[in-house]
């Protein structure tokens, strides 16, 4: 037998706001579209900044990449501010079940001497790597155009700081919170050669000025680069060294990472796809950055994993690079 | 032949099930209730666990279907990538 529900429907004479509805057409638009789209102000400003007056406020020209529509960069995500808290919310209630149960079962003390200053030393300075993320896309956030971006970059930056806070609190269950590791992790960062290459780029990173090819900069070459590095082949060699338990640990940061790459992945797809001047300007971009990071990294990976882990990094970016449409192989 | 249906509770996650619905299921129709959606067409419904994914953003499972189900008509049919309804005559 069949239930049939008989009802009294009422239509809405709007579905939803007037910009939504020219968009999209006359249907009920979902949160992300109505909290995304033409958000940001275009028109009817006073003043010009007094910090840039040859530009607007929000100015498209900030960035030599060009778009027709600065809002087809639709996150694949849907994150609006509050899909995205609820989303990070459990990932950290997963994070901190892992810590605790790290701690409560001291599996800190399980660990030996050498491996804890095998991590102390090229796990640890990750963190001063995380925080000029962090800047990187706070900055892209700033000065990038369209409300569809510039919430997923804060977003983003966002996910930096909270990587770059579970790395210090992975210091002190090491050290037994007297915060030592952090300290030798900060003189690594400071002196030690490995590092040095990797703290000068991440300083030029900080100066560039073009957001977009910051973010390329960013979010397509180093971040595929040291996440091949650290999160899959360091993580493999630490499996293989009696240092299992300390994969419980960057659980919270292989997540996001594969997060954030899927919505950075759809935006360079985009934008290479918007026209062919874009994509040489992005292949550009990725080549002058590749050869950079390729550089900068070298000592540090050669010293933590061995002379063929920096190649494997390499293929990995390079298959990325193909997959967004920017080099055509 | 006879028409298999699905019902789910109108809220966030169902629009893009039926987003989903919708570019599997060209034939379908799609009738807007309060608080559900109704979806209709002749001899098969397919919900493909790909294209939802695609739509929500996140991976799908397609159990998850059921979080939502109000109600549906037809022989299920369903394993790990779809669920198809169809008349098994």
């Amino acid at each position: 037998m069949t239930l049939e529900i008989k009802t009294a429907g009422i239509e809405p004479i709007r579905q939803t706001f007037a910009n939504i509805s020219r968009r999209f057409g006359e249907k009920p638009a979902s949160r992300y579209q109505e909290a995304t789209y033409d958000v940001q102000g275009e028109a009817n400003f006073h003043y010009r900044p007094l910090w840039e007056q040859e530009k607007q406020l929000n100015d498209k020209s900030r960035t030599v990449i060009e778009m027709a529509d600065w809002y087809s960069f639709r996150d694949p995500r849907q994150f609006y501010y509050g899909a995205y808290v609820q989303h990070r919310a459990r990932m950290q209630e997963g994070a901190e079940n892992n810590y605790a149960f790290f701690e409560k079962r001291d599996l800190a003390a399980k660990l030996s001497d050498e491996l804890k200053a095998c991590v102390t030393r090229f796990l640890l300075p990750l963190r001063h790597v995380e925080q000029t993320a962090n800047l990187n896309h706070m900055f892209a956030a700033d000065y990038g155009y369209g409300t569809a971006l510039t919430q997923a970059q804060l977003f983003a930056g966002m996910d930096r700081l909270g990587m770059a806070q579970y790395l210090s609190r992975i210091g002190l269950l090491l050290d037994g919170n007297s915060a030592e590791a952090l300290a030798q992790a900060k003189e690594y960062w400071m002196t030690d050669p490995a590092w040095q290459g990797l703290r000068a780029l991440c300083e030029e990173t900080l100066v560039t000025k073009d957001w977009f090819e910051l973010f390329t900069a960013q979010s397509l070459v180093l971040d595929t680069l040291l996440h091949d590095v650290i999160y899959r082949q360091l993580d493999a060699w630490l499996v293989t060294n009696d240092g299992r338990d300390l994969g419980l640990l960057t659980e919270f940061m292989q997540e996001c990472h594969k997060d954030l790459g899927r919505w950075s992945d759809s935006v360079f797809k985009v934008a290479a796809n918007e026209s062919e001047a874009n994509r040489q300007q992005l292949l550009q971009w990725t080549e002058k950055w590749r050869g950079k990071a390729a550089d900068a990294l070298s000592p540090l990976v050669r010293d933590m994993l061995g002379d063929d882990a920096l190649q494997e990094a390499l293929i990995a970016l390079d298959t990325r690079i193909a997959k967004a449409g920017i080099s055509k192989k | 032949m006879s028409k298999v249906y699905l019902a789910l509770q109108d809220n966030d996650v169902s629009r893009y099930i039926v987003e989903a619905i919708e570019e599997d299921n060209p034939s379908a129709s799609i009738q807007h209730m309060p608080a559900m959606i109704r979806i209709e067409n002749e001899d098969r419904l397919v919900i493909r666990r790909e294209t939802v994914e695609d739509k929500l953003g996140r991976d799908w499972d397609v159990q998850e279907l059921h979080l939502n189900l109000i109600t549906l008509g037809g022989n299920v049919d369903e394993d790990e990538d779809q669920l198809t309804l169809c008349w098994k005559g």
